[in-house]
């Protein structure tokens, strides 16, 4: 089984050796694009073993758990990789128009890789510190996607956005070093049955809390997501696109993880803190897209708001509400990064990002129109696309614990959204533009028109068949929310069974 | 020993927060440099100190004789000094390119990325 686990880390590692390799010619991105889909191949062959099994583990250089590090995949993480490849290949697509030849040179291709490797390290991994040091690679790959180009804005963007990182960082690895000195241990599944035998459970409780504001940093709740709208809106489209759909998610699932495996002690008061948070990131997220007037910078704010969501379903700690941040976590992923690849676009035939700048697309580009449509009243959660289905899981969620507030909040923020959405629609697409131009899909090469719609097309159906078909994926979620309020098949298939475990120790202690 | 080197820690972190505070990037980057040490230490301290006793296996024994230090803090620091290293030369990079391009070190005055409303 190792090396189904293995191939998604493998594969982009490869592809990035070979991308770097082959940087000055046009091998350089046709190498992304193939490894990108091999890795959506590997990610499927993961998901049809994890469907069969229940739970997939590896141990890594055959040291028995909890003595090596431990790969492992259960239903959230082999959906989580599932989606960075969709994401990946359609933005490694999406590429070949958007990135221009210095920045190839400059080696994005390779850094693109790395990013979708640690992306995936971080989902599979079930170690502590190995999962510390997937996600110093998926942040020093971003950083360089980041600055890419260097251009002022970038940089001014970049300095924000690695400065908070690096603090998020260290809290992260404190938090580690504490954890390790109450329990021992930094296997995921040995953690969870350690942590129930600690005697101070109040020092536990602090450790989590460290871990819930580094994985918050990453995953952009309020009060610590400035570094977001500060930053996500300046390097490329493909680069926006792709940190839009999968970086803060894998803050949301890393805090997911720790808080249904690890920190569940004291779940009154941590997820009480997880609500109130929540409840926050959504309203400030979508107060700040109202204000802003620049397609990216709104996209910006919106991820925040709907990480809130997520967190939601996380904070209630119901069954049906897991179903539901797991539910949000794939569909959001898909529509966020749609809607960035939209946006550039939008600025490749308009001309620019700000609001005030463009307009006219749907007279002369009704086909834009409609792509933006489909992801935009996604999010906002108009009936029958997905963002429906997931708003409507948490909102009965909180209504089954009579938790009104936070219910009419989660509306209200839904029409909120809706608001924003048609501030781009009326600026962008409905009003002519500014300076007389007709934006047309047309004036694009054969080439560029496929390579950029290709990949919306397909994130845009995709979004449509979760939304008219929802019942194989609130399935999905159900099972996979089962695994995660009752990790005991997880921490079996990590530990192996008892029996596996003692032989592991004895052979250790025999040295035979 | 743990005692000594947690207040030490805990001088260490003091010191970087304060700092972190500046609004010169360069002396929030040295703050977080300090403090990136100070977690280091924490994890040290978390694998306990034991003086004197390198984990070896005497020739022949299949596990060590009496109590030795624990290997695996001092494994997983020096992932995390290297990483930080890494991480932090790229920071330092950073701020000088910004520096160089932007003209300033203060926090404040980088609004190139978010301009005010009225400079718009």
């Amino acid at each position: 089984m190792s090396w189904l686990l293995a191939a998604p880390l493998v594969i982009p590692f490869a592809t990035a050796v070979l991308a770097f390799l082959f940087r000055n010619g046009p091998e350089g991105r046709w190498i992304s694009v193939i490894g990108s889909a091999a890795l959506l191949v590997a990610s499927g062959l993961l998901m049809q073993a994890v469907l069969a099994e229940g739970v997939v583990a590896g141990q890594m250089g055959n040291w028995p758990a909890p003595f090596g590090i431990t790969l492992v995949a259960d239903l959230l993480s082999a959906v989580m990789v599932v989606i960075t490849g969709i994401t990946g290949l359609a933005v490694a697509i999406y590429a070949l128009a958007d990135i221009e030849e210095r920045l190839e040179k400059l080696g994005y291709h390779a850094l693109f890789q790395v990013l979708l490797a640690g992306v995936c390290g971080a989902f599979l991994t079930g170690d502590l510190f190995n999962l510390y040091v997937w996600f110093e690679v998926m942040l020093i790959a971003s950083f360089g996607l980041l600055i890419l180009g260097g251009r002022r804005q970038q940089l001014d963007g970049g300095i924000k956005y690695v400065t908070i990182n690096l603090v998020s960082t260290i809290l992260f690895l404190g938090g580690i070093g504490l954890l390790y000195g109450k329990t021992g241990t930094l296997n995921l599944a040995d953690l969870h049955l350690a942590v129930q035998e600690v005697d101070n459970q109040g020092l536990l409780t602090v450790v989590a809390v460290m871990f819930m504001v580094a994985f918050g940093v990453k995953a952009a709740v309020f009060p610590l997501f400035f570094w977001l709208p500060a930053s996500y809106h300046t390097p490329s489209v493909a680069v926006s696109a792709i940190f839009a759909g999968l970086l803060t998610k894998v803050g949301v699932y890393a805090l997911i993880r720790m808080f249904t495996l690890v920190f569940t002690g004291d779940v009154d008061y941590t997820h009480t803190i997880l609500l109130w948070i929540a409840g926050f990131t959504m309203i400030t997220g979508v107060l700040g897209a109202a204000a802003m007037n620049d397609f990216r910078r709104i996209l910006s704010f919106h991820i925040v708001s709907q990480i809130g969501y997520m967190i939601l379903g996380l904070a209630l700690y119901t069954p049906l509400a897991i179903v539901g941040a797991v539910f949000y976590l794939v569909h959001h992923i898909i529509v966020k990064a749609n809607l960035f690849l939209v946006a550039g676009v939008a600025r490749r035939i308009a001309g620019s990002t700000e609001l005030s700048a463009i307009g006219g697309l749907y007279k002369t580009a009704p086909v834009l129109g409609l792509l933006f449509l489909i992801p935009a009243f996604s999010l906002a959660g108009f009936p029958p696309l997905s963002g429906f289905w997931a708003k409507y899981i948490l909102v009965k969620a909180s209504l089954d614990l009579e938790m009104w507030i936070i219910a009419a909040v989660a509306l209200v923020v839904g029409l909120l959204t809706i608001y924003s959405m048609t501030k781009i629609w009326g600026s962008a697409f409905w009003k002519p533009h500014p300076a007389g131009m007709e934006p047309k899909l047309g004036s694009l090469t054969t080439r560029d028109r496929t390579a950029l719609i290709l990949p919306i097309a397909s994130l845009a159906v995709l979004t449509c068949i979760i939304g008219l078909y929802p019942e194989p994926f609130v399935q999905f979620a159900e099972r996979a929310a089962e695994q995660l309020l009752n990790p005991t098949d997880y921490v079996a298939t990590v530990l192996g069974t008892q029996a596996g475990a003692a032989e592991g120790l004895a052979y250790l202690e025999g040295g035979s | 020993m743990e005692l000594l080197i947690s207040i030490m820690v805990g001088v260490m972190f003091a010191t970087g927060t304060y700092l972190m505070l500046a609004r010169n990037v360069l002396r929030f980057i040295f703050g977080l440099i300090l403090i990136s040490n100070a977690a280091n230490l924490v994890i040290f301290v978390a694998g306990r100190l034991t003086a004197e006793s390198p984990p070896l296996i005497p020739d022949g024994a299949d596990f060590p004789a009496e109590v030795v230090a624990n290997a695996l803090p001092q494994a997983l620091v020096l992932t995390a000094i290297v990483i930080g290293f890494g991480l932090f030369a790229f920071a330092l990079t950073l701020v000088y390119r910004g520096y160089q391009s932007m003209g300033t070190l203060m926090s404040d005055q980088m609004r190139l990325a978010e301009p005010r409303e009225e400079d718009q």
